[in-house]
């Protein structure tokens, strides 16, 4: 499991060092490098510093985020299908963010953005944990989610159909698909925070979810408090993928595919994928973030549009996979 | 001293009482086997008891403590043999260590000892690397009860652990149990094999309609006339060189 870690962390730090190289801006590598840690004056060095180290920062914060609650996610339901937008968080958060677009509020100062998405957030958070109760199980967490997700999508859509304008239109549908192009150390600041308290809380259901491999009565006679578990699971969820939606729009795929790729790893043990898939989701989204910029560097390509391109073929295996072990 | 004490405990479900001022105490060198038909609330009387269910009434000495020290003093097998994820027998096992692990801490030898001894009782040893999910339904019901082994609480309570298994694993796990009793641990367990429970069992609970109908040694429990208005049947019993045998043998209409 160590060379697991080992192994990982290595991706991740190549990845990252990758992304800070790739880009518009023609110069080497080792120049580039070069340009980030000693200030040359040029405009290279505010590229690499102003530009690009925030944008790999988030790649990295956005991955960690969506695969460290996907994994949660799947452990406390106890299915491998769930991921993070279950819970409707990422729908509220996106709606937020959509509604800051179309009031011109996004355009007033420059942080408007992501603080109404995780404002959204917030909200979609304090509906769940009122609608599902202090001692509900999975199945009312779900169903809270699904019902707040589909609200969030319709207000969604009615704010776009409604739209006078087709410029904030438009601004919605791009927004809404997800990137990290053009973020500054001020998205970096904004999120991090909430993501460092979403990821501490996240890592704090290690011990429950392992328990919970035995069913919600095995776990609880073992001394896990169910209601603890859920309040940290939906909490630490909702300010980590909060706060990414914030920063990088709606991506998905990251938080279901993750979890499903390295279980195998880590002997099947919902606790020690927690980490695994943390570092596999920055991993994956770092990667994902060189290919937009790569595969179509004049083009514009969207994250959340390639990571669903690539996502929902592997989805697709999974589900294969999964209907050939239950036959 | 008892493990398990029991004082009017209540417990009502869409306000019908389905346990009923149920009063009981067990106490070390116990086996006791719950007993009575489907839906006479031995499952609710045992959840009630551990404090997985809120009470209508009554107290309980496990429902009271925190629940981490609970986890301590019980352990619970529940009946649907639930493993969500495709884990090592061994990692299985070793779930049972958590109410004992300080917060974040690795397994430590005592753990160790623990586990390996749950495996050797109930003879998994070959199956410590294979998958918990890949193994029969006997083997996974083999696994948890070792699972609760691991826990290494004074008091055991299962609820239907021998359900579903082969002849030889039914009476092993009975085996498995008795001994901890002797060895001064208690046990409780819930089963629909009467002829087992009489012979295993140093003691019978018989539930009917959420009441204690019945508590004793099983040759006094196990009468006729309760068989007739509790069960609905009528049965043979001997004792034999062998043991007690006991057989239901027709519905009484």
């Amino acid at each position: 499991m160590t060379r697991l870690a080992v192994i990982l962390i290595a991706v991740v730090a190549a990845l990252f060092v990758a992304s800070l190289v790739t880009g518009y801006a023609i110069a080497g590598p080792i120049e580039s490098l070069r340009a980030l840690l000693v200030d040359t004056g040029n405009p290279l060095s505010v590229v690499m510093r102003e530009i690009r180290l925030p944008r790999a920062i988030l790649a990295a914060l956005v991955g960690t985020s969506l695969g460290l609650s996907g994994a949660a996610l799947q452990g406390y339901l106890r299915n491998p299908l769930a991921e993070p937008g279950l819970i409707g968080v990422s729908g509220s958060a996106a709606l937020g963010a959509v509604l800051a677009i179309q009031t011109g509020l996004a355009a007033s100062f420059a942080l408007a953005l992501p603080f109404s998405a995780l404002g959204g957030a917030v909200v979609a958070v304090g509906l769940i944990l009122a609608l599902a109760g202090p001692r509900g199980g999975a199945i009312t967490l779900i169903l809270a989610g699904i019902a707040i997700s589909a609200l969030a999508g319709a207000l969604t859509s009615l704010v776009l159909n409604l739209s006078p304008n087709p410029f904030a239109a438009a601004d919605i549908v791009f927004w809404l698909m997800g990137s990290l192009a053009d973020r500054s150390f001020a998205h970096v600041w904004l999120a991090l925070p909430f993501m460092g308290v979403g990821w501490l809380m996240l890592a704090a259901t290690a011990r429950g979810l392992e328990a919970l491999t035995l069913g919600e009565d095995g776990a609880e006679a073992m001394g896990i408090s169910l209601a603890r578990l859920r309040l940290l699971l939906v909490t630490g969820t909702a300010a980590s993928v909060g706060a990414a939606t914030s920063v990088a729009g709606a991506i998905g795929f990251v938080g279901l595919v993750v979890p499903h790729l390295l279980r195998p790893f880590v002997g099947a043990r919902p606790g020690a994928l927690l980490w695994a898939s943390g570092l596999g989701g920055a991993a994956m989204v770092l990667a994902a973030d060189i290919a937009v910029r790569v595969v179509l560097p004049d083009r514009d390509l969207k994250l959340g549009v390639l990571m669903a391109l690539v996502g929902a073929p592997l989805f697709l295996h999974l589900i294969y996979k999964t209907r050939k072990e239950t036959a | 001293m008892s493990l398990l004490s029991l004082n009017q405990l209540s417990v009502t479900r869409g306000g019908c009482p389905v346990v009923d001022a149920v009063t009981l105490t067990v106490g070390p060198g116990e086996c006791v086997g719950l007993i009575g038909p489907n839906g006479a609330g031995k499952t609710t009387l045992m959840r009630a008891a551990i404090g997985l269910l809120p009470r209508a009434g009554g107290t309980s000495n496990l429902a009271a403590l925190p629940a981490g020290d609970r986890a301590r003093q019980v352990a619970w097998m529940p009946q649907s043999r639930e493993i969500a994820w495709p884990v090592t027998v061994e990692t299985l096992i070793a779930l049972g260590r958590i109410p004992h692990l300080p917060r974040g801490a690795r397994l430590r030898d005592e753990d160790r000892f623990a586990i390996d001894a749950a495996i050797a009782r109930m003879g998994l040893e070959t199956f410590r690397t294979r998958r918990a999910t890949e193994l029969s339904g006997g083997e996974q019901a083999r696994v948890l009860i070792a699972r609760a082994l691991a826990q290494d609480t004074a008091l055991v309570m299962a609820d239907e652990p021998i359900a579903g298994l082969d002849p030889a694993s039914q009476i092993a796990t009975m085996d498995v149990f008795s001994s901890l009793a002797t060895e001064g641990h208690a046990v409780v367990v819930s089963l629909h094999d009467l002829g087992l429970a009489a012979r295993h069992c140093t003691r019978l609970l018989m539930l009917h309609q959420g009441r204690v109908v019945a508590d004793g040694p099983p040759a006094e429990v196990l009468t006729d006339d309760r068989m007739a208005t509790v069960f609905n049947v009528t049965a043979y019993h001997a004792q034999t060189p062998s043991g007690a045998v006991f057989q239901p043998l027709e519905v009484v209409r």
